[in-house]
């Protein structure tokens, strides 16, 4: 399962082996989870939208990334944030409202970003993160640099105009942008076919004279492969990439629940993408390879919930920002 | 002054938008037009040449793609000028402006930074009609987190927008059409002008007249012509509504009891609004007479020039407001204000300038 990576020596994200990737889809999982589990204490008072279900296409992007290339996310955005190794204490209090939240407790969950890593912006108006992104690729290359960036989005933002306008601009320039397109099927509650033409999404580069991918999202491998190939195209200057990966949100639109019982989506379908699930996959090829048995597991799950149980407690037990410190920022 | 040469504010424009991309590397120009033939009324010419296909970069119709594009360039560093040739164009842009430009400072508590600047150019006159002549400065001031500059004079055009490209935030610079023509002073070389609120223009204790763009030419007329009658105006112009600092306007009113405000936008929901709700605020006891706002009746602006006669405030009907509220007798007011108006009636009336002969 090695293989290179696109990142050409730079900085990785992360620990790209398999059982690092493993890791780090494993370590989202029990995060979103988490939250899923909290929620109802009403303390985390801000909506939060989880990727349950949709780990691999961040874990699989963010590997193929360097730590200074760019993301730029939706309000889907705490995969993206994680896999790009934004902070988690830092995600967790902005969850809480707190001061040491990223965004001081002024964005919320759909606000995430880490300048440390990368992680350029998070933005919670559909679509609105794509043209941010082309930017960040303009200013990449102004720089001279060979960075690329990457915007994630769902299926309903591919029917906004700024989609098509973000894409023209990227093709026309041969900008170094990959268009990740995270198609699950629904926008809240409106089903696919109720919304678009049956026709393959990646077509939709093909009026823009774009590169475009379409690959299982919920295959780790699959995703980095099509990741890599794009990846290498903006850095050698041949544009922009549409990566189309079919995944599936396990929980409902916005909030800690499963609502498969409502009437928009069947219980049926939902088991079947579950029995498909990205996590589960991952880890059964690593135990195939025999990089991973029982104990290992056990000892990934020990350290990863302790880490997250540590990040909880920080950003239950951290400040809140000073309420005098609410006029701060709006002007330099 | 010696050093100082004479030139429109179309021109001033455009010195300054070189210098500052000779200055900086990191600034550079997109917009639809910015480098065609008609290069922005000249505000954009020779830029192409001087600095090529990447710094003068021609933009796809996609107000909103190309804007976000600016937000995040803006992001990593880089200093983009926007610029629509019509205000109604940035229209599409709302949603990144609004929603990303105007709020990643304080969403991020400060860490980030969106140096970008839209220049917005009002459309009158020639029958521009109803999408292509509104002064919708009010629209982008009523949100915090963009700063709003409002040119009209050439020296200080240049120093705004010098000082616009140099800021960290994002700003709006609406520019009237019709302001491209006003010529002035300007000095050569770098400067700038401070984005920091109103600023006095005249002095005087009876009134207290606030305007805006176009609308301060036509105020200053107005206000020579009260002089011959005896009232002297303190006219303000409201160069930067955003941020918003009315603190000129209240200390004015205090000193002469009444205020005319002046603006090229609707008259409802305006800049005058705001600024005679915050003299109400600050200094109800002070106000002599009810103010006064002038600014376009509460319909769209139609094409032809035959039901334009009454829409947009001039030189008179500032006059007229002045002179009211200064308890002027019509009598003492009635030659001068004559001889404006045979002056005025010397222009048509959809034209900025005797050099004028459209299309836009």
């Amino acid at each position: 399962m090695t293989r290179t990576t696109t990142s050409g020596g730079a900085a990785t994200v992360g620990d790209n082996s398999p059982l690092g990737l493993y890791r780090s889809m494993l370590r989202i999982r029990l995060i979103e989870e988490a939250i899923a589990e909290r929620y109802a204490e009403q303390e985390m008072r801000c909506p939060v939208h989880l990727s349950i279900g949709q780990e691999a296409v961040a874990v699989g992007v963010c590997a193929e990334l360097r730590r200074t290339d760019k993301v730029v996310s939706t309000h889907r955005c705490h995969a993206h944030y994680l896999a790009k190794g934004g902070d988690l204490k830092a995600m967790m209090a902005e969850i809480y409202g707190k001061a040491a939240g990223c965004c001081g407790g002024r964005g919320g969950s759909m606000h995430l970003f880490d300048d440390d890593v990368g992680m350029l912006l998070s933005l919670p108006i559909v679509a609105s993160c794509m043209p941010i992104a082309v930017g960040a690729a303009l200013a990449l290359r102004q720089e001279g640099t060979d960075g690329v960036a990457a915007t994630f989005f769902g299926d309903g933002s591919i029917e906004e105009g700024v989609f098509h306008e973000s894409m023209n601009f990227a093709a026309l320039h041969r900008l170094p942008v990959l268009f990740v397109l995270e198609n699950n099927l629904y926008s809240c509650y409106t089903g696919l076919a109720d919304r678009q033409p049956d026709r393959p999404l990646a077509d939709l580069a093909k009026a823009h004279a774009m590169a475009a991918e379409t690959a299982d999202g919920n295959d780790l491998e699959a995703v980095r492969a099509a990741t890599a190939r794009a990846v290498a195209r903006g850095r050698a200057g041949e544009g922009p990439t549409l990566l189309v990966f079919d995944t599936y949100r396990w929980r409902e639109h916005c909030g800690p629940n499963y609502d498969n019982d409502i009437g928009y989506r069947t219980e049926a379908e939902f088991q079947g993408w579950k029995a498909g699930c990205p996590v589960e996959r991952t880890a059964a090829a690593l135990r195939a390879a025999g990089l991973l048995d029982e104990a290992l597991e056990a000892a990934l799950r020990r350290e990863l919930g302790a880490e997250v149980a540590e990040a909880f407690d920080f950003a239950r037990n951290a400040p809140f920002p000073a309420a005098d410190s609410v006029k701060d920022h709006v002007y330099g | 002054m010696a050093d100082t040469r004479l030139m429109n504010v179309a021109a001033a424009l455009r010195e300054a938008t070189d210098l500052c991309m000779a200055r900086d590397p990191r600034v550079f120009v997109m917009g639809e037009g910015v480098a065609d033939p008609k290069a922005i009324f000249g505000t954009t010419a020779g830029l192409l040449e001087r600095y090529g296909r990447d710094r003068v970069m021609e933009m796809p119709i996609a107000e909103n793609g190309f804007t976000g594009v600016a937000i995040g360039a803006a992001l990593l560093g880089r200093r983009p000028l926007i610029i629509h040739q019509r205000v109604d164009f940035a229209l599409l842009a709302l949603e990144q402006l609004v929603n990303n430009a105007a709020k990643t400072r304080y969403v991020s508590n400060g860490r980030h930074r969106v140096p970008l600047v839209v220049r917005m150019i009002v459309g009158r006159g020639w029958g521009q009609g109803p999408a292509h002549s509104q002064s919708l400065d009010a629209l982008f001031a009523m949100i915090p987190g963009l700063k709003l500059v409002l040119p009209t004079t050439a020296r200080e055009a240049k120093g705004q927008l010098i000082a616009a490209i140099e800021d960290d935030d994002p700003v709006m610079m609406i520019e009237h059409r019709w302001v491209h023509y006003a010529t002035g002073h300007v000095p050569e070389g770098y400067y700038t002008v401070p984005l920091d609120g109103p600023r006095r223009v005249r002095e005087g204790g009876d009134v207290t007249i606030v305007a805006t763009s176009y609308m301060l030419l036509e105020a200053l007329r107005a206000a020579d012509t009260l002089a011959q009658a005896g009232v002297q105006a303190d006219v303000i112009d409201m160069a930067v509504p955003r941020p918003f600092r009315p603190q000129l306007v209240v200390d004015s009113v205090r000193r002469t009891g009444r205020l005319l405000c002046i603006d090229t936008g609707f008259r409802l929901f305006g800049i005058g609004a705001e600024l005679v709700a915050s003299v109400a605020e600050q200094a109800l006891g002070s106000l002599a007479k009810p103010p006064v706002r002038l600014g376009l009746p509460d319909h769209p602006t139609p094409s032809t020039r035959a039901l334009l006669t009454d829409f947009y405030p001039t030189a008179l009907s500032i006059i007229d407001a002045a002179a009211e509220l200064a308890d002027v007798p019509v009598e003492r007011i009635a030659g001068p204000r004559e001889a404006l108006a045979v002056e005025l009636s010397k222009l048509p009336m959809d034209v900025p300038h005797p050099t004028f002969r459209g299309p836009f």
